[in-house]
């Protein structure tokens, strides 16, 4: 009986990570910008590889593959967020277009006083090699 | 198909299966039509999630339980390759746009 609710509770983490894994896949391929993109890639992916993976945790029991699933999820909830973090910087900083529909961009005035005071710092210290280069 | 499992467990395991198949496929779709670098590291990160996700229904079907650690290191090499792109692409600067041109 225990065993047969077991393999009922699999079947149910399975199918339903295969249908999160599906729906990330199409918010990837339909979603307007890489922000956007990127928010169905790391949350329903996690979710869907999260369940899968319990899946398996659930149906062996034995302590070995409960704790090699449980740190696989763990190490996937570590890593997805931060990985998407370091992408999304790196789009945006790369100047990547955001979708005509974007209602609050609060970053823009932080990154443009950055921008610029990049610009003239180098632009002071190309001034200074000049002049060094003039008098030595 | 394993003989000691349900018949729906065992179909069930089929159609995660196709399912995931069909993810990657719509990733792949994403990482050729692009059209910045940014949605092609996005799906290739989702490709190596969908991999995960394949390799741990492959433990289940094989009945192999050493596949898992084979799981754990893909999403190891998985991090350290998008930490990788992403560092590649911003100190490669400004480049293209993100937005799709709507098609006609």
């Amino acid at each position: 009986m225990s065993v047969l609710l077991l393999e009922i509770l699999t079947a149910a983490l399975l199918l339903g990570g295969a249908a999160f894994s599906l729906i990330s896949a199409i918010g990837v391929l339909r979603l307007p910008d890489v922000l956007i993109r990127m928010h169905a890639s790391s949350k329903s992916g996690t979710l869907g590889a999260g369940m899968i993976l319990a899946a398996v945790a659930v149906l062996y029991g034995t302590d070995q593959i409960v704790a090699r699933a449980v740190a696989a999820i763990l190490f996937l909830l570590l890593t997805v967020p931060v990985g998407a973090h370091i992408i999304g910087r790196a789009a945006y900083v790369t100047g990547t277009k955001l979708w005509p529909g974007t209602v609050m961009d609060e970053l823009r005035a932080d990154h443009e006083r950055r921008e610029c005071e990049k610009q003239e710092r180098e632009k002071r210290e190309r001034g200074q090699e000049e002049r060094e280069e003039r008098n030595p | 198909m394993r003989t000691d499992l349900s018949p729906f467990l065992n179909w069930s395991i089929e159609i995660t299966l196709v399912a995931l198949l069909v993810s990657m496929l719509i990733a792949f779709v994403r990482l050729v039509r692009g059209p910045s670098l940014a949605d092609r590291i996005v799906a290739l990160d989702l490709l190596t999630l969908l991999a995960v996700s394949v390799i741990a229904v492959f433990t289940i079907r094989e009945d192999q339980p050493a596949f898992l650690d084979a799981a754990i290191a893909l999403g190891l090499v998985a991090f350290l390759g998008t930490v990788a792109y992403a560092r590649f692409l911003e100190r490669r600067g400004r480049h293209d746009s993100g937005v799709e041109e709507p098609r006609a």
